[in-house]
């Protein structure tokens, strides 16, 4: 699960890490006070941020034309003029697709003078099973793209989460970013803070970029985070009754809500040959089959190891809510599951949802010839393939008849 | 012989009176598995029963293990208790722990890395995977060892390994192979966890030392860089063939493709990195997942 900027820095405070002065506002109505709030605290400017799941938002394009979904304004009322523009239009980014997202929430900053720009993060690195904390001094750029071009300007520290990150490795990190005096020992409290963010939230990623050495309204120099995004571990969540609450159901593709609710795993692509499949890794590869012989996949369902008659019938509906769909491919591999079960389910789905489209079934495993022969009575026109290559390949003939 | 378990191991299994566990502890006993323990806290000194056998419930896995001589576990407990569940098989000295469970938070299983860390006596395999088999003797394979959740009757006894991170995947390679008439030595599913116990490369080095197995199956999936470290291995030292294939080429960037592991993130963990690191090693690979065997086999001509 992701969530938005601000609900990721409500979270970074409570380890202490510093954050500016900011607030939330989901209505026009709650930016003026905001703003006012903003200034009375002695910051000059209010940035005014677009709160969306997608990078970019800066460089992003309203569809109304207004361009930044980022904008420092010089005055209470330039910022409420800025939050006119933003909420509730939609913003397209480099990350959000053609289809841009609709800005349901601002969030309202002090405005900070920024010395220097760093990026933090702590992830999972899977290559030894251990949290990895990762510093650069090329703060507020693309980090896949520092990665690339300078490595050297990457600092990666490993933690033994038998014991947790340990002062000297914050001092280790916050010496590589070059901190000195004050603001080493401010930055060694904000890479512990953000570590422990990490751990203790279930985070699978904390991202600061920029994290910034800025000066305040009283010319003293600090460290805090600028920017900052969190995505959580699912299987964590049940722990977690807070952050669960943060979830922005805005944000996640309708149909992939409606799958969730059915405890199946559906994921929206482009294309327009469906697939149902049991097993994320025989999904992937069926995904793959029908690429491989020239077709475009729909999405990615998994309905899991026991699929139920409910499940299928609903697992149909979704796919026929996609109104690219031209046609079906069903790909079961019955082990334990009764393969004439899964028949009878999808023979009463296509019956349920009166589906037209063109349907291939590839049914293999227990019981597969009752399955097959249950398939058959119907009277419903499936199309049955013998192995995956040529279910794929029958489904993709089909669809290019269209 | 076979790797990691054979038909004489003795199995408990953990969670064994929930739905699930009990469902797949019958299964197994069908299979004709040694399922000689159950371990559920508080149902110590109940009994399991399943077409006419019945298999004393533990409070503990130590209990289990000195009654009956376990050295294998299949865990089925929920996700809130399985990283316990897997340090109580491995304090109670197991060889080899299975964890079937899906959906245990990365945390937990980081801490429990950390504490199997330099355990040389427990393995775990797993966790979010189908499990372990190695095929019997019997018709349609009955009277091997099955721990986990695989359907026990598309195998049959023979001398290919498999190793995957997907379940229904596996099932596919191992239902090809032996509609080909071709058996396998052990068929191991290691999970589509980002955090497991066992890698691609670990069971791939006991395949190698296993006379037993001939040829090897290597199934992957986008996600990590456990199939590059196995090819690399592979090139270095691998004595037999190997055929592999690569789940998810299609996957689009920043999406988890239902396992937990399986996502391309920053650009790392591509489909493409992986085939290309399996070429690089001699991997024969097959280009669809409907040819997994057939690749395999063209390595190996008179493969049975």
């Amino acid at each position: 699960m992701n969530i938005h900027e601000y609900q990721a820095k409500q979270l970074l405070a409570r380890y202490g890490v510093a954050v500016p002065f900011e607030i939330a506002a989901k209505t026009l109505a709650e930016v003026r006070p905001a703003a006012d709030k903003i200034a009375a605290s002695g910051s000059a400017r209010v940035v005014v941020k677009s709160q969306i799941h997608a990078g970019g938002r800066g460089k992003g394009t309203f569809q109304t034309g207004f361009q930044g979904g980022v904008k420092v304004a010089a005055s209470v009322d330039e910022a409420v003029g800025f939050a006119e523009k933003m909420l509730g239009n939609v913003l397209v980014t480099k990350q959000t697709g053609e289809e841009g997202r609709k800005v349901q929430t601002l969030l309202l900053a002090a405005g900070a003078k920024i010395k220097k720009e760093f990026y933090l993060a702590v992830l999972l690195d899977r290559a030894n099973s251990r949290p990895l904390v990762m510093a650069s001094t090329e703060g507020g750029m693309d980090i896949e793209e520092v990665a690339e071009k300078h490595p050297e300007k990457i600092f990666r520290e490993h933690i033994d989460p038998a014991v947790g990150i340990m002062p000297y490795q914050a001092r280790k990190i916050a010496a590589a970013l070059g901190l000195r005096g004050d603001l080493f020992n401010a930055g060694v409290k904000l890479i512990t803070g953000v570590y422990h963010t990490w751990w203790e939230c279930d985070a699978a990623m904390v991202e600061l970029n920029p994290l910034a050495v800025v000066e305040l309204a009283d010319g003293k120099e600090t460290v805090m985070a600028l920017d900052a995004k969190i995505s959580l571990d699912d299987n964590a969540l049940y722990r977690h009754k807070d952050i669960l609450e943060m979830r922005d159901l805005n944000e996640e593709a309708p149909l992939e809500i409606e799958a969730s609710k059915f405890n199946l795993n559906y994921i929206k692509l482009d294309g327009s040959i469906a697939c149902l499949v049991n097993g994320a890794g025989l999904a992937m590869s069926t995904m793959d089959i029908i690429q491989h012989f020239g077709g475009r996949p729909a999405n990615f369902l998994d309905v899991g190891g026991g699929a139920s008659k409910e499940q299928v019938t609903a697992a149909f509906k979704i796919i026929l809510s996609d109104p690219h769909v031209k046609g079906i491919l069903v790909n079961i591999f019955g082990g334990i599951m009764d393969c004439n079960v899964i028949a009878t389910g999808i023979v009463a789905a296509v019956k349920e949802t009166g589906l037209k489209l063109p349907l291939v079934v590839r049914l293999e495993g227990n019981n597969v010839l009752a399955g097959k022969k249950t398939l058959a009575e119907s009277g419903v026109a499936i199309i049955t393939g013998d192995s995956m290559a040529d279910a794929a390949q029958k489904v993709v003939k089909a669809v290019s008849g269209c | 012989m076979s790797i990691l378990v054979t038909p004489q191991t003795k199995v408990l299994v953990q969670g064994i009176t929930g739905s699930f566990g009990a469902k797949h502890a019958q299964l197994s006993i069908d299979y004709g598995s040694q399922i000689v323990a159950g371990v559920t806290p508080g149902k110590g000194g109940q009994c399991f029963e399943h077409g006419g056998k019945k298999v004393p419930i533990f409070d503990t896995v130590a209990d289990a293990v000195k009654q009956t001589g376990a050295t294998a576990s299949a865990v089925f407990v929920p996700p809130p208790f399985a990283a316990d569940a897997i340090l109580e098989g491995a304090d109670a000295g197991l060889a080899l722990v299975v964890a079937i469970t899906e959906g245990i938070p990365v945390r937990d299983m980081v801490r429990v890395k950390r504490a199997l860390e330099g355990n040389l006596t427990t393995r775990l395999i797993g966790p979010n995977c189908p499990g372990i088999v190695t095929p019997g003797e019997g018709k349609d394979s009955h009277g091997g060892c099955r721990i986990g959740i695989a359907p026990g009757y598309i195998h049959k006894k023979g001398h290919i390994g498999v190793v995957s991170r997907s379940g229904t995947l596996t099932y596919e390679a191992v239902w090809q192979l032996t509609s080909r008439g071709v058996g396998q030595s052990t068929c191991v599913g290691i999970g589509g966890d980002p955090v497991n116990g066992t890698s691609h490369l670990d069971v791939i080095k006991l395949f190698n030392a296993d006379p037993d197995t001939h040829g090897i199956i290597l199934i992957g999936e986008i996600g990590g860089s456990a199939e590059e470290e196995a090819a690399e291995w592979i090139k270095q030292h691998c004595k037999k063939p190997v055929a592999g294939f690569i789940a998810g080429a299609t996957a689009p960037p920043g999406r988890r493709m239902g396992h937990a592991g399986a996502i391309v993130s920053g650009g790392k963990g591509t489909a493409e990195a992986k085939i290309a690191a399996f070429k690089a090693a001699g991997i024969g690979i097959a280009v669809t997942p409907s040819e997994m065997a057939d690749t395999l086999l063209r390595m190996m001509p008179g493969a049975k």
